[in-house]
Order: structure tokens, then sequence, then C-alpha cells
């Protein structure tokens, strides 16, 4: 055993010796699971209002970028181990995620969030149980209210669960909500809404201050020349700036 | 992929269903089922080979290696696996990552510990930042082998170890009583004879084994178990051009005819091997075998 470890490491050192400059790929990390912003389209790539933005960021910023889908759970360690350069994946800008890693400039304005429900059910905000993704600052805020919060891995498996009568509603962005209740007549989306987080902005390891500032400006230039705004409304994702 | 794929929504049932069946994220799903086919049938051999060290490791007269030995089937075996394949691979990865830095980049001077970020030299990335996703894939998929092999290596090295102790000891005092020395006692007389104690414990490995591959997402590597659950869940019409609602279930329901077929050939299959090792062999079933012939 110790013979195989040993050859493999000899094997992982000496496997390449190209020279790679500083970030001449850069690695976009995404969750594929949560339209419109990022999911995997008909033919397996990743599609949305992410992946058209980020791709222009890219060209705005003159980097190669090449896409990499991830679970939402370990999205942050694996950035931080830097398995990928980015995370760019609807990921709202908060507090206790900025301790950790670091936020581009936000490219969406804080969406409101919306509650999700079965027709006719009536829901109680302070004593029912309300679904939402793990990690996400809908479960945060549901966590901090009097409802009970229960929590699922994937977007999708939180919708079921209103289906299946586990959670009387789900917590989501606005965004992802909209289009699931106007195709489906047992859902509908409730009026009332929650402002939670400061909009959407790219994660990058707190080290790479360099590819920050070059998303930074790209960003801005977008955000200048209104073609953030085209892009927004193209995927329904909020007002404007 | 067909020609008549064009607008899926005017499609009858039969035809939908063929275009929806082969679209290119399907394909994902169908390539995924030889991943994990892939890495069975490299993790079998390999975690076998890990358990027959450790095995005779444990067993060794030299004191260190049987600690070592030892160790590793303790360890190893205790360690819940959800946490070791969260935990191991990250710092096997960075455990390479720091090995070649070190190697390559002797200069540096910041530590590779900046905050909560693990950063090593560009030179030293592995894969290179800038090689193409299936370098990246391979390499994920490599360290799930590894990893794979070491815990289901320690289970084997304890059946192994078990199975030899399992073998008649008159038997191998017989053998030293011919003359022959320890290398060759354990090559002729006990390894050969082992296996037949060892099998039924390492037939219960591989069916572990292969229900364990969906932990394969856990790495980073997009499983049938992944694509199914990606596949089955509810679409709408503005994403997609196939939209359905929540199939899951369906996905699922293939994954577990796929999944007790497997079981059903690995059952086969190892009955046939253990006949095979039966045969002449001072058990009650070679026993049983030799008064039918």
């Amino acid at each position: 055993m110790k013979f195989i470890l040993l050859g493999t490491a000899a094997l992982v050192i000496t496997a390449s010796v190209a020279f790679a400059g500083s970030h001449s790929v850069v690695r976009m990390g995404t969750e594929g699971a949560y339209p419109p912003y990022n999911f995997i389209n008909d033919s397996g790539e990743v599609d949305g209002f992410e992946r058209e933005l980020g791709d222009e960021l890219c060209a705005r910023a003159e980097l190669t970028c090449e896409w990499v889908t991830n679970e939402w759970d370990s999205i942050i360690p694996n950035l931080v181990s830097g398995n990928y350069d980015t995370i760019i994946a609807g990921m709202s800008i908060t507090d206790e995620r900025d301790e950790v890693i670091d936020f581009t400039q936000n490219y969406t304005q804080p969406d409101p969030s919306t509650y999700l429900a079965l027709d006719g059910t009536d829901v109680d905000f302070d004593g029912g149980v309300i679904a939402a993704q793990a990690n996400t600052i809908q479960a945060a805020f549901i966590a901090a209210s009097g409802a009970t919060l229960v929590e699922f891995a994937t977007p999708d498996e939180t919708i079921a669960a209103v289906r299946s009568g586990e959670a009387d509603a789900v917590l989501a962005d606005d965004a992802y909500l909209r289009p699931i209740a106007e195709e489906n007549a047992d859902l509908v989306v409730l009026d009332k809404q929650e402002l939670i987080g400061g909009g959407v902005g790219m994660g990058v390891r707190e080290s790479d201050t360099e590819l920050k500032d070059k998303f930074n400006a790209a960003i801005q230039s977008m955000k200048d020349d209104g073609t953030l705004n085209a892009l927004l409304a193209k995927w329904e994702i909020g007002p404007g700036f | 992929m067909f020609s008549f794929c064009v607008d899926p929504a005017s499609l009858d049932d039969l035809a939908w269903m063929a275009c929806y069946l082969t679209t290119g994220k399907h394909m994902a799903i169908y390539t995924s089922v030889f991943t994990v086919l892939l890495l069975l049938a490299i993790t079998a051999p390999t975690a076998l080979a890990f358990g027959f060290l450790g095995a005779s490791s444990a067993r060794s007269h030299f004191a260190p290696l049987s600690w070592f030995g030892k160790a590793y089937i303790a360890v190893v075996r205790g360690v819940p696996d959800i946490a070791f394949f969260l935990f191991f691979v990250i710092a096997l990865d960075q455990l390479f990552e720091w090995i070649r830095h070190e190697v390559k980049c002797p200069d540096w001077t910041d530590s590779i510990w900046q905050g909560n970020d693990f950063v090593v030299c560009d030179i030293a990335k592995l894969p290179l930042g800038n090689s193409p996703q299936w370098v990246h894939e391979t390499y994920g998929f490599m360290l799930a082998v590894l990893t794979f092999a070491i815990v289901f290596g320690a289970f084997a090295a304890n059946v192994l170890y078990g199975a030899m102790r399992a073998v008649p000891h008159n038997q191998l005092e017989t053998a030293e009583s011919y003359g022959m020395t320890r290398r060759q006692v354990f090559w002729r007389i006990l390894v050969p004879q082992m296996w037949v104690f060892a099998l039924p414990g390492l037939s219960n490995l591989w069916m572990v084994l292969i229900k364990a591959t969906p932990l394969l997402f856990l790495l980073g590597v997009e499983d049938i178990v992944y694509w199914a659950r990606e596949l089955g869940g509810a679409k709408t019409a503005r994403f997609t051009d196939y939209p359905h609602g929540d199939w899951r279930m369906w996905y699922f329901l293939a994954l577990l005819v796929f999944y007790l077929l497997f079981t059903r050939i690995s059952e086969i299959v190892l009955d046939k091997v253990m006949r095979k090792l039966t045969h002449g062999q001072a058990t009650l079933a070679g026993d049983a075998q030799r008064k039918a012939a």
C-alpha cells in the first residue's frame, strides 16, 4: 500500500510540466439546477442568465472561461480549496458568506423572495412549515422567524415537498418560483414578499483580488452600457439597475 | 438527434419519447452508467490488492509492519464512510498539490494557507488550471477510485486476515516439516486455500461496493443517481423543449431495475466462482462435491 501511494504521488508530480500563466483559464463554478439563473439545457450544457452573463463578462475581461457544475452544499469549500475559481450560481451576498469568500459587486438587484404554495392553502407564516433550499438566505430567514424550517439539498425537492404536503409553502427567489407557478395550475405564488439579501454577486477566493478586480470592472461596464439590464429583462430576473 | 425532433411540441407521444430519450442530457446519463461500471471494474481489483497487502502485513512477524496493517484495518473500518469521502478526498488532493508545490516552486515565500484559502503556485495545481474539463474529470475519477480502494481495501483486509487464519493450522505445520520456508508456506499452502473462506465475505463487500457507487457524487463525479435526479425533476416549458412534471419516480425505478439486475448477475457469477474454489478443498462443501462426483 505504501508503494502504491508513493507511486501515485510520483506519477502525479511528474504528470505535467507545462507552464500555466496566472488564470489562463478561469473555471466558473455553478449549480446547474436553479432556472432561470443557471440550469442544464437539453443538450446537457450549462445555460441560463448566468451562463450568458458569465460568457459576456469573460469576453470583456479577456479571459478564457470554462463551466463546471458542483453541488450547492459543497460549492464554497470547493472554491476555497481551488477546484474552480469563481462561484456564479445565483448566490446572494451575505455577511456570513463574505467572511469565507469575497464577492464582486452585485449583478442583480436584491430579488424579492416569494412564497409558493398549493392553490387554496392558508399558509401560517409564523407557525407553519416552510421549505427552503439548505444554505440559502431564505433558509436562514425562516430559521430566524417563528415558522418551522424544512431544508432540502436541491430547489427541485423544495417544490416536491409542497406538492406532497410535507411543507405548507416554499420560500425562494421570485424569479425561480414565478415560471413554476405559471405552468402549474395547482401552485400559486402568494402576495407576501420578503426582501432579504444584498443582490447576487460572483464569489471569488479572498486571496484572488486580481480576478475580483477584473470581474468588477467587467460588471461595471455592463451596468454602464445597459447590456446587463437587457439580460435581466430577457431572463425576467427582478428590476434592472 | 433524429431529424424529426425539430419541434417536439408537435410530435405524438411515441416520437416525442424517442426524441426526449436521445437529448444530449440523456446521453450523459447513458455515459454515466459506463462510468459506474468502469469504477467498479477498476476499484474491485485495486481494493482486493490493498486488502491482500493489509492482511499479509497484519500477520507479518516484523512488528512495525504488523502494526501498520492492523492500524490500517482498524482506523479505516472505524471512520464513517461519508466522513471519509467528504474529508479524505479534499485532504488527499491538497496533499498531492502541496508535494508538487514543494518540488516545483521552492522559491515561493507566501504561506499556502491564506485565511480560508488553500493556495499553491499555478504550476503545482492539480490538474493544471488550464487543462481541459475531461482532465479534471479523469483526475476526480482517479481520486474516487483511490478513496474507494482504501476504504474497501480495509474491509477486504479484515476478511482475508480471517480467511488466512481459517486455513487449518496443521496444513501449515506439515508444510514446514517438509522443509518449506515461511515464504513458500505462505504462497503455496496458505494463499491457494484461503480464498474459499474469504469468498463469502468478499462477495458481501462486492454487493456493498455496487450500492456505494452513488457516493461518487460527493466526489464530484456525475454518476447515474445525480443524472436521474436532474433529469427526473420537473421541467418548465421556458427552459426546455421537453417540459414534464416530476418524473423522478420513473428514473429511480429504472435505477432500481439496473441495480437489481446487476446484483443478480453478480450472484450468479459468484456462485460459479464459489463452486470452482470449493473443488478439492477440505471443507464440508468440498467433501460433498467429492462424494457427488
